[in-house]
């Protein structure tokens, strides 16, 4: 099932419904970096609170589509990920180095607008 | 079933030619007579119970007349186990002697050394009185001895019951008390813990934070470890997971009061710290936390 990208403002807004397979995960990755340069975004929120699970293939394109998305000039931040998600991600290494973490969608707002000045 | 009765009776062996039924009429006799004769003496055995006790320095904790008055009501109960057969009351007994001792000390081996010594007193005496009849001592001792150990046994097997169901109660409640996580200001979560973390109250110690952190929607949390005393490398792994795991939920976390002994174990171990922001104290914290949060805390008048 793809991930459907919403627009709104200065931010680009993904929200993972139910687990992805590998090629989906893919697909979202050109697609938000595609739209980061088409629409000039600042920021980029990846919404995963609907994941029960993560393995270390949707960690790593998590991790890669935040630093793409950087060299394009935006910032990203993930949001939702769930207590037990975030627990069994730490034990198996997944710690999602180097990118912006918030509670939820409230939270990646506020945060991207600190970061960015986006305006919403 | 009669079949059945028939080859337990075949294979039981029948000492001395005697026909079943007089047997155990018999033993039962025996055992009355050990009875009367227990029943009769218990002035004078109860005594010599009590001075042994006191002698061999058992039961330190209680007083001499508390000790006197366990030791009359454990020798009825003793006796009439003896002549019963039945252990429910001396089970019952012995739980309830538990419940009131251990809250004072009594050590398993005391209960159990008394109880020996009872069998020991009341072994003496049988031998004194049959010691002229060898075949009727023998047969006495027949008809104690399965009886006697039994007692011990129950009653050290109700005293470990009871301490152990003791030792449950307190570590749940010890458990529920040890991981509380308090909110001081908006946002800003104080997680003290204080004793020993073994690898299940650290597990449940994360798990209490993160749904914490969720509830309150924290955005920086302190946890304070003055008041731990040692920590081995699992459980300083745990704790630098917890840490992450946190961060993957937007909180960041300051540890606090690291003493120089747990620093100088984690650094020999070899735990990468450098995921963790650690202060002094937790003054340093909680004003490094209000920084994180954009507090600023200014005195309004000048003390005088």
């Amino acid at each position: 099932m793809e991930v459907p990208i919403l627009k709104q403002g200065d931010v680009l807004i993904a929200t993972f419904q139910a687990a992805l397979s590998d090629a989906d995960l893919h697909q979202l990755r050109s697609g938000l970096v595609q739209r980061v340069v088409r629409f000039r975004s600042r920021g980029v929120i990846v919404d995963v609170t609907a994941m029960d699970v993560m393995d270390s293939f949707a960690s790593r394109t998590l991790r890669e589509i935040a630093h793409m998305i950087r060299f394009c000039g935006a910032a990203t931040v993930i949001v939702g990920i769930q207590p037990e998600v975030a627990f069994a991600m730490v034990q198996l290494g997944l710690t999602l180095e180097g990118v912006a973490t918030a509670l939820d969608l409230e939270e990646g707002l506020a945060y991207l607008k600190q970061k960015v000045a986006i305006v919403h | 079933m009669a079949q059945i009765e028939q080859i337990v009776k075949d294979t039981l062996p029948s000492t001395n030619q005697i026909p079943e039924r007089s047997r155990i009429d018999v033993a039962s006799e025996l055992l009355r007579e050990l009875v009367a004769h227990l029943r009769q003496n218990r002035t004078q055995l109860r005594e010599e119970w009590v001075t042994r006790i006191s002698e061999t320095r058992l039961l330190t904790a209680m007083t001499k007349d508390e000790i006197f008055a366990e030791a009359t009501s454990v020798y009825d109960s003793y006796v009439e186990a003896l002549e019963t057969g039945t252990f429910e009351a001396l089970q019952a007994y012995a739980r309830n002697l538990s419940e009131r001792i251990i809250p004072r000390g009594v050590e398993t081996h005391e209960v159990v050394g008394i109880v020996l010594l009872l069998r020991d007193v009341l072994g003496r005496s049988l031998f004194a009185k049959y010691q002229t009849d060898f075949k009727k001592l023998n047969r006495i001792l027949d008809s104690y001895e399965p009886a006697a150990n039994r007692i011990a046994n129950t009653v050290a097997v109700g005293f470990v019951q009871e301490r152990e169901r003791v030792i449950r109660q307190q570590q749940e409640a010890i458990r529920e008390l040890s991981t509380p996580v308090l909110q001081v200001r908006e946002r800003l979560l104080i997680l003290p813990i204080i004793g020993v973390i073994d690898p299940q109250r650290a597990r449940q110690l994360t798990e209490q934070l993160l749904r914490g952190i969720r509830t309150n929607r924290a955005k920086v949390i302190v946890i304070d470890i003055t008041g731990v005393a040692a920590m081995d490398a699992t459980v300083a792994n745990h704790l630098v997971q917890t840490v992450e795991a946190s961060r993957l939920l937007g909180a960041n976390v300051i540890v606090t009061g690291l003493s120089p002994e747990i620093a100088q174990t984690l650094v020999t171990i070899g735990i990468d710290l450098s995921k963790m922001n650690t202060v002094g104290d937790l003054q340093g914290g909680i004003e490094q936390a209000e920084r994180l949060l954009g507090y600023k805390v200014a005195t309004l008048v000048e003390p005088s």
